[in-house]
């Protein structure tokens, strides 16, 4: 390649990672600044006092635990069913794969909005039909996680399928003639090689829970996650307060990066230690 | 089947179908189903639900066509019903998204794929996973900040001179599709990524040592083989975009209208669940009638994005 177009590419993605740091950055720096409206210019003087209102704001900290209960239950739902499905989407073959298969996938394309209205439809419809003022079946964040799990155990189940892909069926054989059980081919043999998917399954299913918007729009009832709060706030009477708790949250996305990083370098060390090629 | 419950045993292969089943009837299609029925009922109070007045007709539906604007592209001024305006603009501009998104993801897709030290790539996808991470809502807002009319963007390029006076960015649907580029574009980068990656090297270099223009070595070789990255992203970006709720109302203008925010109108503001049913209907059906389309124009298969 030409050193031009070498020189050219390297500055495209520099220009690109700037494109995407930026926002982030501009975002965190009002948070900074004592100003009423959310914005680094004018630059009126360093404040933390953004930080102390928003410790101080009741609703945003009940919306932040309402989201983490959400996220909990949604990454644990999805986690089942997604390995669940992936177990069996790898055991069938033929039509049947191809349609259950189709299904599964459709529902990651399906607008949030749909889901958040029929979810929320036939739910209120059975609770109608029995006649009944039971939870489940009345508008609340329980809906949103089952709303949400309809789409995100798809994510799920697209990684323990990849992970599937690598595992040795003959493993299982070799436990069920030494007399394993079922139970335990699946505890201590199955299991255990699809974990690193599983935990993968999980952190993305709770990642996708915080950012769900238009599923829990339509199903929320009165209830607020943190999504949801900061629309409104954005919406209303904005204060640099959200910036705040978006310092918050990038700094701990950039602290689990950091530290992800740092344990991949140092099992790549420990790979590159016997020299292989 | 029989070699599940030859590995796994009755009880445990029961457990999987039952949460299989589960997701995709319980959570999946049973709500689809209910949201079709009731798209074709009335809006009624609630002690005349069930009763003679509650019968199916396409009424919700012929909603779409009440109320017309008086519009003037290229130059013809004709009449047409707001929501269909809407529903069309919602399309044409997830499409433009789409593509932008695609012009500025290629080039960065290959950059990793070919150009960059397979040594600095994970550190790449680190830096690019960050933004991923960080909610939709703080990214549409982070670029609410950036674009206000005395905001940043503004007072750089007056800094820098490029423009004499602050421009207004958040009108008509201008905000919109920065917004929504900026939120979905790596739903297009990882796709063509892991397309342009399985490329062979040697395949590129050949076409050099043969005098190939670098254009020509993208368009013959490079682009055709990512083809299956670039539908799936595409139908990721598309599809996300035109269901987006939270960027058309954090950047929308007064004069821009999303479709997504016509079937929340109805839902939560008209409580009108069965008209809000139909119009989600409607989006849900003309989105994937539209993304079959263009895959049948582009010669793509289901079964190619699905890799």
């Amino acid at each position: 390649m030409h050193r031009i177009r070498l020189t050219l590419s390297h500055l495209y993605a520099t220009l690109f990672l700037i494109y995407l740091i930026a926002p982030l950055l501009v975002m965190s720096g009002a948070a900074f600044n004592d100003s009423k409206l959310p914005s680094i210019v004018p630059w009126k003087g360093w404040t933390l006092r953004w930080f102390s209102e928003m410790a101080a704001d009741d609703r945003m900290m009940l919306a932040f635990v309402n989201t983490l209960w959400v996220a909990a239950a949604v990454a644990l739902l999805s986690v089942i069913v997604g390995t669940a499905s992936a177990i069996l989407i790898n055991s069938i073959s033929g039509r049947v794969r191809t349609m259950v298969y189709g299904l599964m996938i459709s529902t990651i394309l399906i607008p949030g909005v749909v889901i958040g209205i029929s979810t929320m439809l036939l739910w209120t419809k059975v609770g109608n039909a029995l006649d009944t003022d039971f939870f489940l079946f009345r508008a609340g964040l329980h809906l949103s996680v089952l709303g949400q799990v309809s789409y995100i155990a798809a994510m799920v189940m697209l990684l323990v399928l990849a992970r599937l892909q690598s595992f040795d069926a003959g493993l299982e054989e070799a436990a069920l003639d030494l007399g394993a059980s079922h139970a335990q081919v699946m505890r201590r043999i199955l299991l255990p090689h699809l974990y690193p998917a599983i935990g993968a399954g999980a952190a993305v299913a709770f990642f996708q829970s915080i950012e769900n918007y238009n599923v829990t729009q339509f199903t929320r009832g009165g209830a607020d996650t943190l999504t949801v709060y900061v629309f409104s706030k954005v919406r209303s009477g904005i204060t640099p307060t959200i910036n705040a708790l978006a310092v918050i949250m990038i700094s701990v996305t950039i602290l689990a990066a950091i530290l992800y990083e740092i344990r991949r370098r140092r099992q790549e060390r420990l790979m590159a230690a016997p020299p292989e090629d | 089947m029989q070699d599940l419950i030859r590995r796994y045993g009755a009880g445990l292969t029961a457990i999987i179908c039952l949460l299989v089943f589960f997701w995709l009837a319980i959570l999946v299609v049973v709500p689809n189903i209910t949201l079709f029925e009731s798209s074709f009922r009335p809006y009624l109070p609630v002690t005349e639900i069930g009763g003679p007045k509650d019968v199916y007709s396409l009424d919700n539906y012929l909603k779409v066509f009440s109320g017309q604007v008086e519009v003037s592209p290229l130059g013809f001024t004709f009449l047409i019903p707001v929501h269909v305006l809407t529903f069309f603009l919602t399309i044409w501009y997830s499409v433009v998204v789409t593509f932008l998104c695609f012009l500025i993801a290629y080039p960065m897709a290959y950059y990793m794929a070919k150009v960059a030290k397979p040594s600095s790539v994970p550190t790449l996808l680190l830096l690019i996973f960050v933004p991923l991470w960080v909610s939709e809502v703080l990214r549409a807002f982070a670029w609410w900040i950036i674009l206000a009319f005395k905001g940043p963007l503004n007072s750089l390029l007056l800094a820098l001179g490029l423009i004499d006076a602050p421009v207004r960015w958040i009108t008509g649907y201008d905000a919109v599709v920065i917004g929504l580029i900026y939120t979905y574009v790596l739903f297009m980068l990882f796709p063509v990524y892991n397309a342009v990656s399985s490329l062979d090297t040697n395949q590129i270099e050949a076409a050099e040592d043969l005098g190939a223009p670098w254009w020509k070595i993208h368009w013959r070789i490079v682009l055709p083989h990512a083809k299956p990255g670039v539908a799936s992203g595409s139908v990721m970006v598309f599809m996300l975009s035109a269901g987006s709720l939270l960027v058309p109302s954090i950047l929308g203008s007064t004069t821009s209208q999303w479709f997504t925010q016509t079937i929340n109108q109805w839902f939560n503001d008209a409580l009108d669940w069965n008209t809000a049913s139909a119009y989600a209907f409607i989006l849900l059906f003309l989105c994937t009638v539209f993304v079959a389309l263009a895959m049948w124009a582009f010669k793509v298969k289901l079964s190619d994005i699905a890799k």
